[in-house]
């Protein structure tokens, strides 16, 4: 499970207890949703991008009854990673 | 929103110090950076899911001057938008 080896990082670095760290981290990911949310783009430098982008209304099938149904016109997040993490990422398990 | 912008809102929401904000939000983006590096996946529940992927190796073009260009197979980092996320209007 990554995500409490990321709260026992940051329980680390700041000298604090695993558990004290916790609301702490999940704090961070609501105020990012929040933002997304309410329409504001993300960018945090050496991590990448979240961005909101608007899906027009197209016709769609029901794949079950073949039906023809309209989808609605959307908001979806896309995340778009820097250059940094990708070569991390990249480098990291090309090594492994 | 860029970092420094999150830095200031988690400082103030918390009644933190900005320097231990600053020292928070980088060790998560460190921290996710680095898992993905191992091959591991990060899981926010409510948010969203960091993920690696391999892509294929293509043959691509210089779009200047319409050169062929191997593009070789990546791991790549990806991230899959978690259901509650899933519903902005």
């Amino acid at each position: 499970m990554t995500k409490q080896e990321i709260i026992n990082e940051v329980a680390r670095a700041l000298n604090l207890k695993s558990k004290e760290a916790k609301p702490i981290v999940e704090e961070i990911f609501n105020i990012l949703k929040m933002s997304l949310e309410s329409g504001i783009n993300i960018e945090i430098s050496g991590f990448g991008k979240f961005i909101i982008r608007k899906k027009s209304s197209r016709l769609g099938r029901n794949p079950m009854t073949g039906e023809e149904a309209e989808i609605t016109e959307r908001k979806v997040v896309t995340f778009k990673p820097s250059k940094l993490f990708r070569d991390a990422v990249n480098n990291g398990n090309q090594r492994n | 929103m860029i970092k420094i912008e999150l830095i200031s809102q988690l400082a103030k929401e918390l009644e933190l110090p900005r320097k231990e904000a600053a020292l928070i939000i980088n060790t998560v983006f460190d921290g996710i950076s680095q898992s993905l590096a191992k091959g591991e996946k990060v899981e926010i529940r409510g948010f969203g899911s960091f993920r690696i992927k391999q892509t294929k190796p293509r043959m691509g073009r210089n779009p200047k001057t319409g050169e062929k260009i191997d593009i070789p197979a990546k791991i790549i980092p990806y991230f899959k938008v978690g259901k509650d996320l899933k519903s902005i209007r």
